[in-house]
């Protein structure tokens, strides 16, 4: 991570007045770089003032010559993340291992995290990188709020998220590939809503469900057959802990509830009341009760042949 | 012919500083004071929009008097030095020492290299985990940056409001208490033509020292109503001889008045507070 240190900036918090927003030397303008801002996201603020904290920004230039490294397919990489509406929310799980190459990296990984307090965010791809995007996305949220006095709206986020996504393109093509998957409650509509991405950006809404990493596959097809409109939240939980399991069972980057270390997935919910991370022993509970269903019928509940 | 004049430094400064004062002079004053639970700000304000009293970070508030644009512009660079610290390092690295410092820089440099002094001032509270650890910083116009134990007074008159507060602070006071407190100082003689506050005048926010995360909350419409109603039983509790006649606070009822008031704050008897608030015929 950069600082004053490295050439990213000229010294503690002056900035370059070039590149600070404001208009440099009319008579009487205050002297530091935080002054008379144009613009209130924090990423922007941040591309102008000290370009070298933004997520994946500082690509050295052997990299970017050639073709993807050892090095860098052998960072922890994060893996999947589903997400599924419910009735009156949004709920979004996310499995626990991290893997680099084809070693277990960490097995207790967080990847759901709050970014507001009506909206969450997962991401799978490179460990680090995400890390940094969660952070950023999450002091840039909170920023506009205190400068402008309101939050964004849902789709603002969602969009907001698309530039920061579409900023890493650079270091993604490099190998650094991170996607986010981003869920949140509408205050106006009343209902939870989806919005996924590719490496160039986004958003693209996504209705009813969706799940993003290498276990992807799985876990939307599993719940493509648990999913029912309207689901309550608590049935919604338990669909996306089942679509994880999916998951695990056929992607060996996919983690599934590690039962002797008590790991188990992290689920949150978004909904009028706000975000809500699930405390870790109502986690360990749903995780139990899937184990328990998989120990009698190991690929899970079936559905029916035809609607009925 | 002109003649072009001088004028000494000095004479300069001090023109300049009694620009800014009698500025920040002229507005109303806004009061910040410690109470059990975290740190209370209230500001005569009828703007709903345009706040006097802000959110900085986590633990930290701000709040300001003067003219808005100023104060406005001071904020943002305190959210925006805020947020990059702490993204920087870590969301513990931002104190409010750090925010009011980078402010004195400012508004010093402001004060001596700029014609125009700014006419604000402000102060930056930091709520800790212990009420030891809170922590209330102003700082003026010149870039002057003062520690205010417990409690601070400042802008419009601000040497009145803080001789009323000083008479009604105490450590450890609840929140309904602090802000009868904060209530009876910003209606101190001198300070505006009004001297009772109806909610839709006032701008009320605290930082709660219990809560995680974000401490920063508003305290708007319904809940103020409630706070006020709370304070004025609390105020009337406390001065049990100050509703008779209109009585100016005065020592013949010195005797009963202690212990009169020791029980009265107490949870028991508060349906029988408004029956003792009339000539003291309390039952006890």
């Amino acid at each position: 991570m950069g600082s004053y240190l490295d050439r990213s900036q000229s010294g503690p918090f002056a900035g370059d007045p070039r590149m600070s927003g404001r208009v440099p030397g009319a008579a009487g303008s205050p002297p530091a770089g935080f002054m008379n801002r144009q613009t209130s996201s924090f990423t922007d603020f941040l591309a102008s003032h000290s370009p070298g904290l933004l997520p994946g920004g500082t690509v050295p230039a052997e990299v970017v010559q050639g073709t993807p490294g050892q090095a860098i397919r052998d960072l922890p990489h994060a893996t999947t993340i589903v997400a599924a509406a419910c009735d009156g929310g949004v709920v979004l799980a996310g499995d626990r291992r991290a893997t680099a190459g084809s070693m277990i990296a960490k097995r207790d990984v967080e990847k759901v995290f709050r970014s507001d307090e009506f909206s969450a965010m997962g991401y799978a791809g490179t460990g680090s990188v995400g890390i940094e995007f969660v952070r950023l996305f999450q002091v840039e949220l909170e920023h506009y709020e205190k400068m402008e006095g309101r939050s964004l709206s849902l789709e603002g986020k969602a969009n907001r998220l698309a530039f920061m996504v579409r900023g890493n393109l650079g270091a993604a093509m490099q190998g650094l590939v991170v996607v986010p998957l981003f869920v949140g409650y509408d205050e106006d509509s009343g209902h939870g809503r989806i919005f996924s991405y590719d490496v160039a950006g986004g958003p693209y809404e996504e209705s009813r469900f969706y799940s993003i990493g290498s276990g992807s596959l799985f876990a939307r097809g599993a719940l493509k057959k648990l999913y029912v409109d309207n689901m309550p939240p608590r049935d919604a939980v338990l669909a996306c802990v089942q679509a994880l399991y999916d998951a695990a069972d056929d992607d060996s980057a996919t983690g599934g509830p590690d039962l002797t270390r008590r790991i188990f997935p992290v689920v949150a919910t978004v909904t009028a009341e706000g975000f809500r991370k699930l405390p870790e022993a109502e986690a360990e509970q749903v995780a139990q009760e899937v184990v328990q269903s998989r120990m009698i019928r190991p690929d899970g509940p079936s559905a029916p042949l035809l609607n009925s | 012919m002109s003649m072009p004049f001088y004028v000494s430094p000095e004479q300069q400064m001090r023109d300049k500083a009694d620009y800014a004062r009698k500025g920040v002079a002229r507005g109303r004053s806004c009061v910040v004071l410690e109470y059990a639970g975290g740190i209370l700000m209230v500001a005569p304000n009828s703007s709903s929009a345009l706040h006097k009293i802000s959110e900085i970070y986590d633990r930290i508030a701000f709040a300001a008097v003067g003219r808005y644009n100023e104060y406005e512009n001071l904020r943002k660079a305190g959210v925006t030095y805020a947020d990059i610290t702490g993204y920087q390092f870590d969301r513990h690295d931002v104190t409010a020492r750090g925010i009011a410092n980078y402010y004195a820089s400012n508004l010093g440099t402001i004060f001596t290299e700029s014609p125009k002094p700014w006419e604000v001032e402000i102060v930056v509270a930091e709520v800790g985990t212990q009420p030891d650890d809170d922590q209330i910083y102003r700082i003026t116009f010149d870039g002057s940056v003062t520690d205010e134990p417990g409690f601070v007074a400042f802008g419009g008159q601000a040497d009145q409001v803080s001789a009323a507060l000083k008479e009604h602070y105490s450590e450890g006071m609840s929140l309904s208490e602090a802000f009868a407190a904060a209530l009876s100082a910003l209606s101190a003689p001198g300070n505006g033509e009004r001297t009772e506050f109806v909610a839709s005048q006032l701008e009320v926010a605290i930082l709660e020292r219990a809560r995680d995360h974000r401490t920063f909350r508003r305290i708007r419409a319904a809940r103020l109503e409630e706070l006020m109603a709370e304070a004025r039983s609390a105020s009337d509790a406390a001065e049990p001889d100050s509703a008779p006649e209109g009585s100016p606070p005065s020592s013949p009822s010195a005797p009963s008045a202690p212990r009169d008031s020791g029980p009265a704050t107490g949870p028991d008897p508060s349906s029988s507070d408004r029956g003792t608030g009339l000539g003291g015929g309390s039952p006890l």
